[in-house]
């Protein structure tokens, strides 16, 4: 009862502010309105790639670089659900208002979405994770780019020319309701005996599965969850930009996943919504500087690795107990 | 047939080039057990030494042969130096550190050196000099390029050399040894920062010899085009066995091979497909590569 | 007196090197049960092939009478055996609490449905492994460092701390791995009355690997000798002692 209207109360608030976003930013008296809209939505999309990554690279310790892989498959999934089937779905729900409808079709391309990241996370996962380490970063990133070079062919989608005429059905409250449900998940799942799990894997893999965890298992299981957030992402990203092209999914986006990963610090979940919103927000103050954007990155990424490697926070915890012991 | 032999020179020519920069790739991974993701750029920062080096050069010496030699020479030196710092600055700092840490470094110091280029040398591509005027030899039915001779004949040279220092020389041998056991090397007494150094400079000039062999060949050079021919030089070491010098050679020519056949008779889109496509079965079926040796946790 | 544990025949190699040999012996129900040999015997080999983490060539295995050879080492401690590490693995950056309770994970009920939302079931389950944790660090008197990073204990509660965890998997047959290694004559027997204790209260059978002869001639009940991986002796410690093979094999003929 108690949890009911606790997510009443989360719908409320961030209808709410969607429609005090859009009211001010979007129609209202703010200039740069849509622009600074943007940057909150692309921020949203960002926190939940990051987060969702964190899982696996940060808590489960297995390495991957081929998240975009990941957020492109629900991004195509979703848009051909909403291109093709979109019409068909309509016709079927008539009965609702538009806005129902559109609704509903999202659902339905949310669902697809997260439904085919799942399936191309164990496809991936079950053979990749046998590998540790090097080898398993290589092999994700390796399908990272098999899945985006399949898409660059498939002609239905675009292929070299992309995507055009996605339904434009995503905007704040879609993005940050997913926000909240990925970041909630990722919480509950850490503060779990699964969590448990996860960083017992990370932390000794040989003891963990002495101690009768079923590795392979939970590391798939880390891998699915991870990809079904970035593929729900990847719908939401196609529903906004109503155009997709596989340029915005090469192994550089994951790379840039992994950045505000790391800069927030590995494992930690407040650390991944930090970098994200970082990452995201930094190279809008360094535009007409494009070129400079990416070299400060880079720098900084080293220059944190080296000398801050648990990353701005750490394990460190901005809410909840923090931990009496220090890393070694 | 003749168009089969065509393709079969072809791919070694290409092959030959993914080896020497696998090699850089092996070398490293066997002193440091690190995926140096800036090996790539490297390779490409060699090619663009080539190319302001050959402004200055071309023309200065009696011969074209001898044009391209000092640029190759001058640019394999250049980026020895880079190697050399990238290590000093970016990796020695942390070479206690956890595997994943250098992982990622490795990945800044790769987009560090790409971006930095892109602002340096401009991302526009830039056409590389023709150093060496291209005539064809015709044999049979075959056609090959002077250039396609040279290329293949300097990369041979080069593998030749760089075996010869590993298994003839007493640095050669220190190298093996820190490659076999870092802190072992290091009790007998060999001064393992400058091996590791070293390790650095030898791959990087490789590499620098691979970016500007290609450019002979394929003249279009840009900031980004090490980031692929560095992927698939990684598969090419990764599929001969990482760590391994014959396995980075053999597994560059078959990578070469596989490439340009499937662009030949199948599809060329999917060309870049195919490296990772290997790197994948290699890795599931035999992780330590076909001249590697396993590697088992001791628990 | 049934066998728990029981190796016939077990046999592996490594390519060339034949590592363990033919060896059978066998551990009672509730016994305490040494393996003892010079370096480089195979008795840890001895310890992977029981806890599955490597596959015997040949042989089987028997854990309470049914054969557990090649099986993954998630399910044969699901089966009741569970290890200690020689060199200590634990999990560095979890608490002593969080250590212990992951090996509650395998026996939990609810899904990850219930974390994720928090249902009463999933919130009951985890105070209760909770408080199992805690009954057991404070058995071996560590409850104090409950949330101290398992990195941040002095070596020998490290030790202590791989058998609270071991223990919490509730195994009937535990395989310490050098528990006294690197131990002081006074943490040693401590050591040797905790593992007595362990036996009486947790009704589990030890199978342990010592190169410390005092702990284990005061401890075991019988001792079976490992020498170039085959089997050459078993019996009571004070047969073993006078055992003219095992003495040769520890000091080398006349």
């Amino acid at each position: 009862m108690k949890r009911l209207l606790w997510i009443t109360g989360a719908l409320a608030a961030l209808a709410l502010l969607q429609w005090g976003c859009s009211a001010i930013l979007l129609d209202g008296p703010i200039r740069q309105g849509p622009y600074y809209y943007q940057i909150m939505i692309l921020a949203g999309i960002n926190i939940v790639l990051a987060v969702s990554l964190n899982l696996t690279n940060g808590i489960t310790g297995q390495f991957s670089i081929g998240h975009a892989g990941f957020f492109a498959v629900g991004a195509y999934v979703a848009a051909s659900v909403s291109y093709y089937g979109g019409p068909g779905i309509r016709a079927a729900t008539a009965f609702l208002p538009a806005v129902g409808q559109d609704t509903v079709v999202l659902l339905l391309a949310l669902a697809a979405a997260g439904l085919a990241a799942a399936l191309a996370g164990l496809l991936v996962g079950i053979p990749s994770l046998r590998l540790r380490g090097d080898y398993l970063a290589i092999v994700t990133l390796g399908f990272g780019e098999i899945i985006r070079v399949v898409i660059l062919n498939v002609d239905a989608v675009g292929g070299a020319r992309g995507f055009v005429g996605i339904p434009k059905l995503s905007n704040f409250f879609w993005v940050y309701l997913l926000v909240t449900a990925c970041v909630v998940t990722v919480w509950n799942v850490v503060r779990s005996s699964y969590g448990r799990a996860f960083i017992a894997i990370r932390e000794n893999e040989i003891a963990a599965q002495a101690m009768g965890i079923d590795v392979t298992r939970h590391k798939v299981m880390a891998f699915v969850i991870g990809a079904v957030f970035a593929g729900m992402a990847g719908c939401l990203f196609g529903h906004y930009t109503m155009y997709l092209h596989t340029n915005s999914f090469t192994f550089v986006k994951s790379f840039e996943i992994i950045i505000m990963v790391a800069i927030g610090g590995l494992g930690s979940i407040e650390g991944a919504v930090l970098g994200a919103i970082f990452l995201t927000v930094l190279p809008e103050a360094f535009r007409g500087f494009e070129g400079y954007r990416m070299i400060i990155y880079s720098l900084a990424l080293i220059l944190i690795m080296i000398f801050r490697p648990q990353g701005m926070l750490g394990q460190a915890s901005l809410f909840g107990k923090k931990s009496k012991g220090k890393r070694k | 047939m003749e168009s089969f032999l065509q393709q079969l020179i072809n791919g070694i020519s290409l092959g030959s080039i993914y080896a020497l920069v696998a090699l850089g790739y092996t070398m490293v991974y066997g002193v440091l057990r690190l995926i140096n993701f800036a090996h790539g750029d490297i390779y490409m920062l060699g090619a663009y030494f080539g190319y302001y080096l050959s402004r200055l050069i071309q023309g200065r010496t009696p011969s074209h042969l001898l044009d391209a030699a000092v640029v190759m020479f001058l640019s394999m030196l250049g980026c020895a130096l880079v190697g050399i710092v990238m290590e000093r600055l970016a990796y020695r700092p942390v070479r206690r550190a956890s595997r994943l840490t250098l992982l990622i470094i490795a990945i800044g110091v790769s987009l560090l050196i790409e971006y930095s280029s892109q602002v340096i040398f401009g991302a526009d591509p830039k056409f590389f000099p023709q150093l060496i005027p291209e005539t064809q030899i015709h044999m049979g039915g075959l056609i090959l390029t002077n250039q396609q001779i040279i290329v293949l004949f300097t990369a041979l040279a080069l593998m030749v050399l760089l075996n010869l220092f590993i298994y003839r020389t007493r640095t050669g041998k220190a190298m093996r040894a820190v490659s076999f056991n870092l802190d072992a090397a290091k009790l007998m007494g060999i001064n393992t920062d400058q091996i590791i150094a070293l390790t650095f400079a030898l791959g990087s000039a490789l590499a620098a010899a691979g970016g500007i062999l290609v450019s002979i060949n394929i003249p279009g050079i840009d900031p980004l085009m090490g980031v692929m021919t560095g992927l698939k030089a990684f598969v090419a070491a990764v599929l001969g066995g990482i760590g391994n010098i014959f396995g980075a050679v053999l597994g560059g020519l078959i990578l070469g091979l596989a490439e340009v056949m499937v662009s030949g008779y199948g599809s060329s889109t999917y060309r870049d497909a195919i490296a990772f496509l290997i790197l994948i079965a290699i890795l599931l079926f035999k992780p330590s590569g076909i001249l590697g040796k396993g590697q088992v946790e001791k628990v | 007196m049934t066998a728990l544990l029981e190796l016939k025949d077990a046999m592996i190699r490594f390519g060339g090197l034949v590592a363990v040999k033919d060896l059978n012996f066998s551990v009672n129900e509730g016994e305490l049960f040494g393996l003892i040999g010079p370096n480089g015997a195979g008795k840890t080999t001895v310890f992977n092939l029981i806890t599955g983490v490597y596959a015997p060539t040949s042989g089987t295995i028997l854990f309470d009478g049914k054969p557990v050879q090649g099986r993954k080492p998630h399910q044969i401690c699901g089966a009741g055996i569970a290890r200690t590490f020689q060199n200590i693995r634990l999990f560095p950056d979890m608490t002593v609490l969080e250590n212990v309770m992951v090996s509650r994970h395998m026996r939990k009920t609810q899904g990850l449905a219930g974390a994720v939302l928090r249902s009463a079931a999933f919130l009951r389950e985890e105070a209760e492994f909770r408080t199992d944790a805690m009954r057991l660090l404070e058995l071996f008197q560590m409850e104090k460092f409950a949330d101290e990073h398992a990195s941040n204990l002095p070596y020998g509660s490290q030790r202590r701390l791989e058998i609270a965890r071991a223990l919490a998997t509730k195994p009937r047959l535990l395989l310490l791995d050098e528990p006294a290694a690197g131990m002081n004559p006074q943490e040693s027997a401590d050591l040797m009355r905790l593992i007595r204790r362990l036996r009486d209260e947790f009704k589990v059978s030890i199978l342990l690997v010592e190169h410390n002869m005092k702990v284990v001639m005061g401890v075991c009940e019988r001792i079976q000798v490992l020498v170039h991986g085959e089997g050459i002796a078993v019996g009571e410690p004070a047969a073993i002692r006078k055992d003219p093979r095992v003495i040769e094999a520890y000091l080398g003929k006349e």
